[in-house]
């Protein structure tokens, strides 16, 4: 039976806790209060309630016939977490951890972002269980990402820019890290991704795996059997996790995640640890598959997508890989731009350039395959926060 | 018996506490770190703590950040950290060092070597601030294995029933982190320190050095007053920032000098 992590907050050989002692009792006090709560009936009752009249799930599922048609292949249905109130799957668990936090009575929460979609859900759940709230984007994509930016300063968080290393989401999680350090008796740290120091992992997992366990549901309703393959993109790999682990003991269907390819695995210029066969290594809190140099200082990732323009990736995906239970495959900026503005175009949906991996992946799988297979795609978030960078691409200034 | 536990007992038997001074290996040069250490044993450091440069170095204030940036930028590895240490050896046979940094650089080059190299060079300790008791196994069994001492942090959060893990495992001496925050932080509670270095003399045995956020003359006093070694980290970092590379031995020993008269004062 497939049963991670174990109670030391390890994957196989990945996860665990490598933070500062500072931190451990931080963490310690985390992990005891989650299992406490993890199956009490009461906080399982209102994080239900919430995700019900809060967020709008279920999400529906959508079969994207338009699209299925003209590459002539498998059906690609689609999960639509980018209908969610906030536009992705980060608030499902945005509000679990909200929800522990309250009941921790932390005042105050930090999260890190990348897209600014992680950092919207934390602002919006700040605001709606009235906490201070304050989120840590690294420079470069307070650029890529302007309007995700505003929305959090309208929630009434404050954006702090950071200005070290890469200026993208892990130089984002070191300044989350140091807040939190400093400031770790009032904080509750809102961890955006299913990576991290045990229990965040587990923790991420299960308030995201709402996605699966609908799926799961849903797509008997629909066509009367589970899909084929379920596909989702991964940069720490919370959207995915979360539709995956209710599928993992489902032998039949395939799981395929898609890591960012940036300009190719060839070119170095990417971040995708598993594809590219990375070496083990250890950031923030997490001994996972990880880009780095031979002296293992970590490298500066590329991806068009900020929210998968990371080094690393959760352990559990690290375990799913070497047990051969998931693959992971990279698609590269120019095919998931495709993606994006095919689905556009034939289904008149506009996809986070991070879900547009998951979806050029079904795109370039899906022709040599029958019409009676069937892949589901999880449509993780909506693309209104990266029109700037399309147009951009497309020579157009908006 | 141990260099790092032969000088806690000579400063024990003098009724002295111990100053130990951190830099980061590569800042502001390579040319300059081994000159540097010299400089700091020559101006009265009793064990030197060299910073291994991180790319992601999440336990520090921005002061430490900068000199890892520089470091990175001068090409400084692991691999020349342990080099260091040797040329430093060949004048210096008696100040103990400690390597201080991420594991991330030492498990790429894989802790069996790394235990090796260290013996090999001269390193006496090394703490790696992001991998605590629970994840030290195989860190701790090479170090062990190749007589050097693991050093590890305890911070004013660790509980009681941690505290006896690291008492377990820890050698050499113990790293006391005086406050809450990144290293540099400017918040030390001296009331804290006071309250809390007797409750963690109930388990460990080892000599004690507190470190974070000491500033200037006055707090190493009053710090070496409650304790058995200084660390003192930032605050040279500083003064390697503000210096040229023509006046920074100078600076850098005369900043350890007025530490050093401080820490003795008593």
């Amino acid at each position: 039976m497939y049963d991670y992590p174990d109670s030391t907050g390890h994957f196989g050989p990945y996860g665990g806790i490598y933070m500062a002692e500072t931190l451990i009792p931080a963490v310690e006090e985390l992990r005891v209060q989650y299992l406490r709560y993890r199956n009490d009936p009461e906080f399982k009752a209102e994080f239900a309630y919430e995700l019900k009249h809060y967020v709008g799930r279920p999400s529906p599922i959508y079969h994207a016939k338009n699209w299925s048609d003209r590459l002539g292949g498998a059906q690609i249905y689609l999960k639509r977490e980018d209908l969610n109130h906030t536009g992705a799957h980060k608030i499902n668990n945005a509000i679990g951890q909200a929800l522990l936090a309250r009941r921790m009575g932390k005042k105050r929460v930090i999260a890190e972002t990348g897209a600014g979609m992680h950092g919207v859900a934390t602002a919006t759940v700040a605001a709606r269980y009235g906490m201070e709230c304050v989120v840590y984007m690294g420079a470069e994509d307070i650029v890529r990402q302007a309007p995700n930016v505003y929305r959090m300063k309208l929630l009434g968080a404050t954006v702090v820019p950071v200005e070290s290393g890469s200026r993208t989401l892990k130089d984002a999680c070191n300044e989350a890290i140091r807040d939190w350090v400093t400031n770790v008796e009032s904080t509750f740290y809102i961890f955006g991704t299913a990576a991290g120091p045990h229990p965040y992992p587990m923790m991420v997992r299960d308030f995201q795996c709402v996605i699966g366990n609908e799926a799961k549901i849903q797509m008997p309703e629909m066509i009367g059997r589970q899909p084929d393959a379920v596909i989702a993109c991964v940069g720490g790999g919370s959207n995915a996790i979360g539709l995956f682990h209710p599928y993992i003991e489902e032998k039949q269907v395939q799981i395929i995640g898609v890591e960012a390819g940036g300009h190719g695995i060839k070119s170095g210029s990417h971040a995708a640890p598993l594809t590219s066969n990375s070496k083990v290594g250890v950031l923030h809190g997490n001994k996972v598959y990880l880009m780095q140099d031979d002296d293992g200082q970590i490298i500066e990732t590329h991806s068009i997508s900020a929210g998968l323009d990371y080094p690393g990736v959760g352990p559990e995906h690290c375990l799913l890989k070497d047990i051969g239970r998931a693959q992971y495959v990279a698609i590269d900026d120019d095919e998931a731009m495709q993606a994006f503005h095919d689905l556009c175009r034939f289904e008149g949906i506009i996809p986070a350039l991070e879900s547009s991996h998951a979806l050029a992946h079904a795109a370039k799988i899906a022709p040599a395959m029958g019409r009676d297979k069937v892949l589901l795609v999880n449509l993780s978030g909506r693309g209104d926060k990266d029109i700037n960078t399309v147009a951009r691409l497309s020579g157009i200034s908006l | 018996m141990s260099r790092i536990q032969a000088t806690f007992e000579k400063l024990k038997q003098d009724n002295r506490r111990a100053l130990i001074p951190f830099f980061t290996a590569g800042d502001p040069s390579l040319a300059l770190t081994v000159p540097l250490m010299h400089a700091l044993a020559g101006a009265g450091a009793d064990v030197i703590e060299l910073g291994v440069p991180f790319s992601d170095p999440m336990a520090d204030g921005p002061v430490i950040q900068r000199a890892s940036e520089r470091a990175l930028k001068h090409r400084m590895t692991l691999r020349g950290v342990l080099g260091m240490v040797a040329e430093f050896r060949t004048k210096n046979s008696t100040t103990p060092v400690v390597l201080m940094g991420y594991g991330n650089p030492i498990e790429a080059m894989g802790w069996g070597l790394f235990a090796k190299r260290c013996e090999e060079v001269g390193v006496d300790g090394v703490l790696t601030v992001d991998f605590p008791p629970e994840e030290s196994h195989e860190a701790f069994l090479h170090l062990q294995h190749h007589g050097i001492d693991p050093i590890f942090l305890l911070a004013p959060t660790t509980l009681d029933a941690r505290i006896e893990t690291v008492a377990r495992l820890a050698r050499g001496y113990v790293y006391y982190v005086s406050l809450k925050g990144v290293t540099g932080a400017g918040n030390l509670d001296l009331s804290d320190i006071e309250k809390k270095i007797p409750q963690l003399r109930k388990h460990i045995k080892l000599p004690i050095g507190v470190g974070f956020g000491i500033r200037d003359a006055a707090t190493a006093n009053a710090v070496a007053k409650l304790c058995d070694g200084v660390v003192v980290g930032s605050r040279i970092v500083q003064e390697i920032e503000a210096s040229t590379e023509q006046n920074v031995i100078a600076n850098v020993s005369r900043l350890v000098g007025e530490l050093r008269v401080a820490i003795d004062k008593g």
